[in-house]
């Protein structure tokens, strides 16, 4: 019996200016999975995230992580955000970085070097531990940023487009770590604009113009809708709500 | 709160710092030649500038503080790391106090460094002596460190964090009394200058210039101060929300 992790209650966002971020949105997510958040910029996905983080205020409806309702101050401690800047000290080195991060999760000092060192090597920067960010390319920048969602061993990871604008070759070993750790039980949450990455998801979120669209896996979406990608899925889906 | 991760975070802003080398020269150096210059400036009117030098003491961390301050929490805010702290398990006086307490420490190697000159090498003489004069200094850097967290959540940009200084620092300088003293100035601008910090920081000063024992002036001054760094230090804590 799949565990559910997060539960979303006709969440809406109305954000100060009057714009509707999220309009009535519920879905069940389960633990342990890939998930992923799917639509064009501007379609909510980051208000949503931001929701589950706790960093954003929700209108009306609910939604609950673990048992817990969003924002929860004990959730803090089993959650990570990747926004979608790469949301790093550029003037510290990268494992300075991680170090003050470990810190914050309450990593006591003399297992903070261990749990660094096994974390660079989860993102394959091992030999830029010294360098300071700034120094680093833009890829590298946003591994660094990705390394530092790791820090804690967290239980939900929320990552704001974490492959965008990586060679494929690193795309790869990331889409291998983030089974790895749905694997260990990690519930992975990420956004994308792009649709081939969702292929590689267990399950979808579409969305548009703060709606769900559809939810499910992304063989059964491609089922449902008769077509052969979620791209394609995506359009008609769009089509029909037009 | 925790103290670990209040000192963690004071230790990751002085690392931040260690690696600018251009700005903690201008933290350290700058305060030290402008002193130095004003002591030529009243080349024939020494006790002049033995009168002025210890308030610029009180000046200079204020001033330098608040800039830094504003602009490193501002840059916080915008590039998403205080978005991932505010999502993390971090409590928010950490992330306060780990600030004010890392810029405190600078104001104390600033404070020292331009005693060093000014009663050193430039021949100041305080009647309350040097330790006392970098007490005053401490604080004022408090201060400037604490204002300039609250006042990084009215900016948007760096810009508009250096403007900042025009309409919130500038107006404390011209009535803390340096110029003017400010029983000269019109009432209602004394009675101003009696709610602005910066009048403290430049009166506390004058104690330590004036008086060879701590006065209870001096206490009632630096209290103050501390007050008023304690209530932006608060405010600030308001402005800076865990559910935007």
């Amino acid at each position: 019996m799949p565990h559910t992790a997060i539960q979303i209650n006709d969440l809406s966002v109305v954000l100060p200016d009057g714009f509707h971020a999220l309009d009535g949105i519920s879905v069940d997510l389960e633990q342990g999975k890939i998930i992923g958040f799917i639509g064009p910029s501007g379609a909510g996905k980051t208000t949503l995230m931001r929701c589950l983080v706790g960093r954003q205020r929700i209108t009306s409806g609910s939604l609950s992580i673990f048992g817990m309702p969003a924002g929860a101050p004990a959730l803090r401690k089993m959650l990570s955000y990747m926004t979608q800047q790469t949301s790093v000290y550029t003037d510290l080195t990268v494992q300075e970085n991680l170090r003050y991060f470990a810190a914050m999760f309450g990593i006591p000092r003399r297992d903070n070097a261990a749990a660094v060192a096994k974390i660079l090597e989860a993102v394959d920067l091992q030999d830029k531990a010294d360098l300071m960010v700034e120094r680093l390319s833009g890829g590298q920048k946003q591994r660094v940023s990705l390394a530092i969602a790791l820090v804690g061993s967290p239980k939900l990871m929320v990552l704001d487009e974490p492959t965008v604008g990586l060679d494929p070759v690193l795309r790869e070993q990331l889409w291998t770590l983030f089974r790895h750790l749905a694997a260990a039980g990690t519930t992975l949450i990420v956004s994308s604009h792009v649709m081939e990455e969702a292929e590689r998801c267990d399950d979808l979120l579409l969305v548009r113009d703060g709606k769900l669209l559809a939810h499910g896996e992304p063989a059964e979406l491609r089922a449902r809708t008769h077509t052969k990608s979620v791209e394609e899925c995506f359009l008609k889906l769009v089509g029909a709500h037009a | 709160m925790s103290f670990s991760k209040t000192f963690a975070t004071t230790g990751r802003v002085l690392n931040q710092l260690r690696h600018d080398h251009r700005t903690l020269g201008l933290m350290l150096v700058v305060p030290c030649v402008l002193v130095t210059i004003l002591r030529y400036l009243f080349d024939g009117e020494l006790k002049v500038f033995n009168a002025i030098a210890p308030m610029m003491l009180g000046i200079f961390p204020l001033l330098m503080m608040f800039l830094i301050t504003s602009i490193t929490t501002l840059r916080e805010r915008t590039t998403g790391t205080l978005d991932r702290l505010m999502a993390g398990p971090i409590s928010k006086l950490d992330f306060m106090f780990g600030y004010a307490i890392a810029f405190s420490l600078l104001g104390l190697v600033q404070a020292s460094l331009v005693s060093g000159v000014t009663l050193g090498f430039l021949g100041v003489t305080v009647e309350g002596g040097a330790f006392r004069l970098i007490v005053a200094a401490v604080t004022a850097a408090f201060l400037g460190t604490s204002l300039g967290l609250f006042v990084s959540a009215f900016a948007t940009s760096e810009f508009q964090a250096v403007e900042l200084v025009m309409p919130i620092l500038m107006p404390q300088v011209l009535l803390c009394g340096l110029f003017v003293a400010r029983d000269h100035m019109a009432d209602w601008l004394e009675k101003i200058s009696d709610f602005l910090p910066l009048t403290y920081s430049v009166d506390a000063m004058k104690q330590v210039s004036n008086h060879a024992d701590w006065t209870s002036d001096l206490t009632h001054d630096l209290l103050i101060i501390l007050g008023f760094a304690i209530v932006a230090l608060v405010l600030g804590s308001v402005t800076i929300r865990r559910r935007e």
